[in-house]
């Protein structure tokens, strides 16, 4: 699922530095992650896992690393 | 003050009875009335004057964009919703006769009709970013102007207009500089509108940007907060009107038209705007629809 994230973050994340030299804590927003990119970010997660995102899902924190958005996945996909 | 019941057709019944709107057959599109006209230019001339020693340059521009700006902007990214594109008709003689046909047969006639150049300005402030392309000086710019904003809001509320008048301040500098700027105006716009009698408050607010993904725009924004609303009752004492904004943008605009500060980096920009006619509006709500029997108060600030 990580390899998923990340290669959904290169395609649409728009970061000013390579994903592959980022740890999974890595603040996505410090790398250049913006609001708009994460929106392109959020609607490529949820067609790649079959998933949609509650709006309460819908906020900033949720997509700030690849750790965060992994849990966020598990939780609506119940981790499988 | 006594209870004042809110209501959005009160409102608007009012406005009309005492010709200080004058409707038209699309909603948000009314005129305005000489009286009405009158307090606006009034408020107008009392932000110049509290603001006269801040050493603001004066831009103005026509109530359109060019289409290069308007698509550069990003505003259909966030409000598709919302623009508005002037479109025009490009074709000979014989189609101009088909035009006139549909038109008066009540036919469709969209198809007669191609894009220009330009979009309806979506706010005022946006030409100011490519105007200001390049290196600031080291205290930045301030720009201020008064402009006609279109957004593509239908409804039957007098204080949603389809068109209407932006007052705006402009900061463009140095990050700190710009988001101190945004809280000293924040404090004074918020002062000036109490001043005047008018139970204004203010809070944290999002734009109203365009689906799901707009609805997570929306919760960054006001996670961040960039954006402060001032908000008086008008039509609803529950949810107050929006008079007064201030949009902290960070560096998106600087990025996308390049300006920078002296040291090379991509300059902050925020700007303030007051929705001339929602402030004339809660003035009249507030202190009702006749200006000679508003408080001395009032009538001394905007009548000095």
């Amino acid at each position: 699922m990580v390899e998923d994230i990340r290669s959904i973050l290169k395609e649409h994340g728009k970061l000013s530095v390579d994903i592959a030299g980022l740890s999974d804590d890595a603040d996505l927003y410090q790398a250049g992650l913006t609001s708009h990119a994460s929106v392109n970010v959020m609607l490529a997660l949820e067609g790649k896992f079959d998933i949609e995102f509650p709006d309460r899902m819908l906020k900033r924190n949720v997509f700030e690393s690849v750790s965060a958005i992994r849990a966020a996945i598990e939780e609506l996909t119940g981790g499988a | 003050m006594t209870d004042v019941e809110y209501s959005s057709e009160s409102l608007y019944d009012e406005l009309v009875r005492h010709k200080l709107i004058l409707p038209v057959s699309e909603p948000g599109a009314f005129g305005r009335g000489a009286v009405f006209e009158d307090v606006l230019e009034r408020f107008g001339d009392l932000v110049t004057r509290i603001s006269k020693n801040d050493g603001a340059e004066r831009m103005q521009f026509p109530p359109i964009l060019d289409r290069k700006t308007f698509e550069k902007s990003e505003f259909l990214d966030s409000f598709p919703h919302l623009a508005g594109t002037v479109f025009s008709f490009k074709g000979t003689e014989a189609e101009a006769k088909e035009l006139q046909a549909k038109v008066k047969a009540g036919e469709n006639w969209e198809d007669t009709q191609s894009m220009t150049g330009v979009a309806l300005a979506p706010a005022a402030c946006y030409p100011v970013y490519p105007a200001c392309a390049g290196t600031v000086p080291d205290e930045g710019r301030l720009v201020y102007m008064q402009n006609w904003v279109f957004r593509h809001e239908p409804s039957p509320e007098p204080t949603r207009m389809q068109s209407f008048r932006c007052r705006e301040f402009i900061r463009i500098g140095k990050p700190e500089a710009v988001f101190e700027w945004r809280n000293a105006w924040h404090k004074r716009g918020l002062e000036l509108l109490l001043s005047l009698g008018l139970p204004a408050t203010s809070d944290v607010a999002a734009d109203p940007f365009f689906g799901r993904g707009g609805r997570m725009l929306a919760a960054n924004q006001k996670d961040q907060k960039l954006k402060f609303e001032v908000l008086v009752p008008v039509i609803s004492k529950e949810n107050p009107t929006a008079v007064c904004s201030f949009n902290y943008h960070q560096d998106h605009f600087g990025k996308i038209f390049g300006i920078y500060t002296p040291d090379g980096e991509l300059a902050h920009t925020a700007c303030l705007g007051f929705g001339m006619e929602r402030v004339v509006m809660a003035l009249f709500k507030t202190h009702g629809f006749v200006p000679a029997e508003w408080p001395k108060y009032v009538r001394d600030l905007l009548w000095p």
